[in-house]
């Protein structure tokens, strides 16, 4: 019960967008690709839902879906719009694809219970009636959801399912997401340019650039070690230092040399015993602490954070420590 | 206040349109109806009552009814797989069969009917099946010249369709034939009810072809009110059977609306390119093929005709002979004036009638689809989109005949002003143009407008960012069949043009009017001439890019 | 190679082309050029009509002259001639009657002897005060007292045979109406209706002026032979007939009997022939309208319609024979197109009186 993609190319027009990629999805996990915008990733899980001519292959458990249609493969595409059908009621969306499998009073009986069991996973109860334009973004988002979930897809393909949403909402909804594809024991792809919400939902990891897949493995593993410097810099790390500086860097965190380290905004710290020394550039409080831009000696600019209770301002200099857990040592290019 | 300014505004935007239309339209219609209605000085409408209970009738009503019914429904059903392939799919040479789909619409129906004939006739090569005379026969007639409307009107629509709806049907598990029923036909029910429509009024008021290709056996409306004004001067008969095809037009008019009202008409457009076919998309092409076929063989027979010179004593060469002999008046009189005379007085009287038919049709598009604020003010505007459409539905003898009965005194003494003739053409090509561009138009989301408002846009340069890019390649497509409309043009032509300066289907009509082979070979080679035209104005206007609006 | 040669080339072209059509082609401005002196002169005093002016010829569809003769027309009088047309010979008469009292113009050419009941009970003509050539008084139509329809021209509709193919069959071809219902010519005549066609309504009279009362019964007879009713000339003719080149399969078809001049087989002969006993004689008159805004311009109309000129171009501007007498006719017609010596004839009065009747009957019987 494996999607199994190998060496998966799509082109437009003789310009590639995907170059072959291979993945696995195992049973019951969620895979996060990554990528910034162009990077192929949409062009991926088209190719994989068989909306786009391909060539590699692509299996479910075992068996080549790669020539079949799309509606024959069992799985299950959401937009990351939401694609919603704009004629149809909410409870219509919803129960589209079962409708699609039966027919006769029954199964419409069924087919009403099951709409209202998904409104409720999603948390739309009494929602079916509604017409979709009357719906804001994130219900729209929702019923998406329980349209791809309604006839227990045996893949689900997300489509940067969250990204048109404000980010409070984002980071409401990706917990609720990776709730109800747990609950569900769905297996999904997903992807999205926004680690945040890769990491809320998904239990692996795979980063593209430029058609390729650069890095894969569990969340922690890929987010621990990055394969270059281009990677860390999209996982959220805030700046690469190379060299020298990465020399100094890894050795006030008392880690082995590397070439290059990736640093987070929160790796370096106000610590009066510790081995790097700056002037403070700039200070913002947030409501767990304060974060510092700090020129350190020989090193240029560092992102620092500080306790809310450390009083200091602009000018001043400071001492500062680093976290080896918030550092990622990279080979060379 | 603002309100108030706002219906002035929208008044004011539907004033020519409705002038045009009460003077070329509904004065003559009335006028020519009161005729039969008034007898003596006193309003008699006893003797018409008596023309409707005749069976004659009652038999000609129910033919025309179910004949057009039925044709509408064919040209539909043959015109949707054909306007996915031209529209949505990408390959070789689609411009050009878009192009040349247009021909039938142009061709005179005399000449069309006579080349149907040797293709259907006793001795023709589908003779066999014995289609000559029969309803068949005005059937397939009837799809020939109407089959173009219907790819044209839902193609333009499709074209635009995103499809990404259909994508998230398919991967939810809908086969091709579910994405069809359940998100595509949705979509485009709007505009297949309004092609089907203009198809039904084409056909219910087509006269030629019913009376070519089906011989006297069978009678239409159209042709019995041909009958009763011109041979026989019975007007009240007359009147009688144009209020029969106002009330049945009113009514198919209603029933349409019904039919094109949606829950949600926004529709969201993009402009992603048509696609290469896939496996999937050969039952679609294969329609296709066969459609083009079927249209392809009358008029190939009329090419191959045209390169054929008669030999005295009988059989006949190929030779150019039938063009040369359209280059100049030579010896043969029938032709008053060189057919390039002809052709140039047709494109200009053509170029006429697409302009008004475009403004006029713009006009009225853009007052439909503005969003009504009141009950009363939606009410208004659909007996308006209604009332646009009554000409193709009324008999063009009526009109002709009205025309001159009652725009005949200063100030509206306008027997023969030049504007007749490719008014009377916009006239025919109007519902056209309203038909393609209202669909378009009333899938605009209306929050773009008020978006572009909010940023400083007045209503004109709200429309010119908002509608325009959007509505830019419907305008082209509707302008080319107002075009073609103009084109192929006979009744009224024939009621107002002047002889001394035809158009090329009143010379065509000449020619095949009288003996000889000549005649017959050049009659051919007008044609021929005339579908090239066509053609390549087409091919012109399709690639005719949209400028880059989304930057205003 | 070519083919990228080619298209820049095209573009500009087209583009260029589409902007002279643009810019050329208004209809409404353009005008110009050939009746900017009409419009000028139309806006002369009336009753300075002597002095030139504008004379309207309403006129049908049909209407053909050379160009020389309208401006010699036009030099010799001072007037300019503007020709309006309005269908054919039978909505041209209708229009002339529904607009007897506000004309449609000065004069009007085209109403034939089928309808010229009608136009005469219309009031819609008003007589001819100037000399008539010699001849043109036989074709006068009966009941025209007052001699208000002048008539131009005169033709005869007749059933045409091929001959090349009754040779090649061996079977003597049918000479009158009678012939027709021999079971031998089964399946071989095509004519044109009566409802649709102006040589169909002569055909139907002619059987009307032989069999009197009893045409029903020789149409159904007719029919039961396996006669063909089709809607115009032109398809009876090119279509359906041997000889009209469009390969069609029955040999003997309703035309007019100047036909046989254009099927001459290039060696002295013509492949086909007008039976001379069945036709039925069409004249198409000329009248000043009542009411006309220009009296004396329609009656230099109709003078210069008679005149020996318009005459002699009748046959290959109309393909109809002239009735003044001397004219001298093309060589084709004068050795192809014999006339008959007596065509059948049906009093107008009598056709305006049953049109409605006959067109009916006929009508039921065809489409039974």
């Amino acid at each position: 019960m494996t999607l199994t993609i190998r060496d998966l190319s799509v082109a437009y027009d003789d310009v590639p967008a995907v170059r072959g990629v291979s993945l696995e999805v195992p049973d019951g996990s969620v895979l996060a690709v990554l990528g910034p915008s162009g990077c192929g990733k949409s062009t991926l899980l088209r190719g994989v839902a068989g909306l786009e001519q391909a060539t590699g292959s692509v299996a479910w458990d075992g068996e080549d879906v790669t020539r079949l249609p799309t509606h024959r493969r069992g799985f299950a595409l959401m937009f990351q719009d939401g694609q919603l059908f704009d004629h149809l009621t909410v409870g219509r969306n919803v129960g589209y694809a079962l409708r699609l499998r039966s027919r006769g009073r029954a199964a419409r009986a069924t087919e009403h219970a099951r709409v209202e069991e998904l409104l409720a996973l999603v948390g739309l109860e009494g929602y079916a009636d509604r017409l979709p334009r009357t719906l804001s973004g994130g219900e729209r988002q929702r019923v998406a959801l329980a349209r791809s979930l309604a006839h227990q897809p045996r893949l689900l393909l997300l489509d940067e399912p969250l990204s048109a949403l404000d980010a409070g909402l984002r980071r409401h909804l990706a917990g609720e997401l990776r709730e109800i594809l747990t609950r569900a024991g769905t297996t999904a792809l997903m992807v999205t340019h926004d680690h945040e919400e890769a990491f809320s939902v998904a239990d692996r990891l795979a980063v593209m650039r430029e058609g390729r897949l650069v890095q894969e493995g569990p969340i922690d593993e890929v987010w621990r070690s990055p394969v270059d410097a281009g990677t860390a810099l999209f996982l959220g790390y805030a700046r690469v230092l190379e060299g020298d500086a990465a020399r100094r860097v890894l050795a006030a965190a008392g880690a082995p040399a590397a070439a290059a380290v990736a640093v987070r905004r929160s790796a370096v710290v106000v610590d009066e015993r510790g081995p790097l020394e700056g002037e403070v550039r700039s200070i913002r409080s947030t409501p767990q602490l304060q974060r510092l831009v700090v020129a350190v000696d020989g090193l240029g600019d560092l992102d620092a954070v500080a306790p809310l209770d450390h009083r200091t301002s602009p000018g001043d200099r400071v001492r500062l420590g680093v976290d080896v857990t918030r550092v990622a040592a990279l080979a060379g290019d | 206040m603002t309100t108030t300014r706002r219906l002035l505004g929208l008044g004011a935007l539907g004033l020519l349109p409705a002038a045009v239309l009460g003077v070329f339209f509904l004065l003559p219609v009335s006028g020519m109806v009161a005729r039969g209605l008034v007898v003596d000085g006193s309003f008699e409408p006893g003797a018409v009552l008596e023309v409707l209970t005749r069976p004659r009738t009652g038999r000609v009503v129910w033919f025309t009814v179910w004949s057009s019914a039925v044709a509408t429904l064919v040209a539909v059903l043959l015109g949707l797989p054909a306007a996915y392939s031209l529209h949505r799919l990408e390959w070789t040479g689609r411009r050009v069969v878009r192009a040349c789909l247009l021909v039938p619409f142009v061709l005179p129906t005399v000449v069309v009917g006579v080349a149907f004939r040797q293709l259907i006739g006793e001795s023709g090569p589908l003779g066999p099946l014995a289609l000559d005379g029969t309803a068949w026969a005005i059937l397939a007639g009837l799809v020939f010249f109407n089959v173009s409307v219907v790819i044209r009107v839902v193609g333009s629509a499709w074209e635009s369709l995103d499809s990404r709806p259909g994508e998230a049907a398919a991967a939810l598990g809908a086969s091709p034939a579910q994405v069809f029923r359940t998100v595509t036909w949705p979509a485009l029910r709007p505009a297949v009810v309004s092609a089907a429509s203009v198809v039904f009024l084409f056909c219910a008021t087509g006269f030629g072809v019913v009376l070519v290709l089906g011989g006297l056996a069978f009678s239409t409306v159209e042709t019995e009110i041909y009958l009763l004004t011109t041979d026989l001067l019975d007007l009240q008969a007359a009147a009688a059977l144009s209020l029969v095809q106002l009330v049945a037009v009113t009514g198919l008019l209603v029933l349409a609306g019904r039919l094109r009202a949606v829950p949600d008409p926004t529709v969201r457009r993009t402009t992603a390119p048509p696609r290469r076919p896939r496996r999937g998309d050969l039952a679609p092409l294969g329609a296709t093929a066969l459609l083009l076929l079927a249209i392809a063989t009358p008029v190939l027979s009329l090419v191959v005709g045209s390169f054929r010179e008669a030999l005295p004593g009988g059989g006949s060469t190929w030779s150019l002979e039938n063009y040369r002999a359209l280059t100049g008046q030579g010896d043969n009189q029938a032709l008053l004036v060189p057919v390039a005379d002809a052709l140039v007085t047709s494109i200009r009287v053509a170029v006429d009638a697409t302009w008004m038919a475009l403004l006029l049709g713009g006009l009225l598009a853009v007052l439909l689809t503005r969003r009504s604020r009141s009950r009363t003010e939606r009410r208004v505007r659909s007996v308006l989109d209604g009332l646009f459409m009554l000409p193709l539905g009324v008999s063009a003898v009526t009109l002709g005949f009205g025309f001159l009965i009652t725009l005949d005194e200063p100030p509206l003494d306008l027997r023969d002003s030049p504007l007749l003739i490719p008014l009377a053409q916009a006239l025919v090509a109007l519902p056209l143009v309203v038909r393609t561009l209202v669909p378009v138009l009333a899938g605009v989301d209306d929050r773009l407008r008020q978006a572009a408002a909010s940023l400083g846009a007045g209503p004109v340069r709200a429309l010119l960012t908002v509608d325009l890019p959007v509505v830019w390649r419907p305008l082209l497509a509707s302008g080319g069949f107002a075009f073609a409309v103009s084109l192929g043009e006979f009744g009224a032509t024939s009621f107002l043009a002047r002889p001394d300066a035809p158009t090329l289907p009143v010379v065509i009509f000449r020619l095949i009017g009288h003996p000889g082979r000549l005649n017959y070979g050049m009659a051919l080679a007008a044609c021929v001439v005339l579908a090239a035209t066509t053609a390549l104005v087409m091919l012109a206007v399709e690639r005719l890019r949209v400028p880059s609006l989304g930057a205003l | 190679m070519r083919r990228t040669a080619f298209l820049p080339t095209l573009k500009p072209a087209l583009a260029t082309t589409l902007g002279a059509l643009l810019l050329s082609s208004c209809s409404l401005v353009g005008s110009g050029d050939d009746d900017g002196s009409a419009t000028d002169a139309g806006g002369a005093e009336p009753g300075a009509a002597e002095a030139g002016g504008t004379v309207v010829l309403v006129t049908h569809d049909s209407f053909s002259l050379p160009k020389k003769l309208i401006k010699d027309f036009e030099a010799d009088t001072g007037y300019d001639l503007e020709l309006r047309s309005n269908g054919d010979a039978g909505s041209l008469t209708s229009q002339l009657v529904l607009n007897a009292e506000n004309p449609l113009g000065d004069v009007a050419f085209g109403v034939d002897n089928t309808f010229g009941g009608r136009a005469l009970e219309g009031g819609v003509f008003t007589a001819y005060d100037g000399e008539l050539p010699p001849g043109v008084e036989d074709f006068a139509l009966p009941g025209d007292d007052e001699g208000a329809l002048v008539p131009v021209d005169n033709g005869d509709v007749c059933v045409n045979v091929d001959l090349d193919w009754f040779e090649r069959e061996g079977i003597a071809p049918p000479e009158d109406l009678d012939d027709l219902l021999d079971p031998a010519y089964e399946d071989l005549f095509v004519t044109s209706g009566a409802t649709t066609s102006s040589p169909g309504f002569a055909f139907l009279l002619a059987t009307i002026a032989e069999f009197g009362s009893d045409w029903q019964g020789y149409w159904e007879d007719l029919l039961a032979n396996g006669a063909k009713v089709v809607r115009g000339w032109e398809d009876a003719y090119f279509v359906d007939f041997t000889a009209g080149g469009g390969d069609g399969d029955r040999p003997i078809v309703l035309s007019y009997d100047s036909s046989p001049a254009f099927t001459t087989d290039g060696e002295g002969g013509t492949t086909t022939g007008a039976l001379l006993q069945t036709c039925f004689e069409q004249v198409e008159y000329v009248g000043a309208l009542a009411g006309a805004e220009n009296p004396e311009g329609a009656q230099a109309v109709i003078a210069w319609m008679l005149s020996e000129e318009v005459q002699a171009a009748l046959p290959e501007s109309m393909y109809v024979f002239p009735v003044r007498e001397g004219v001298e006719l093309p060589e084709d017609w004068a050795r192809f197109a014999p006339r008959p010596e007596e065509p059948l004839a049906v009093d107008p009065a009598d056709i305006e009186a049953n049109r409605d009747t006959w067109l009916r009957e006929w009508q039921d019987l065809v489409s039974r």
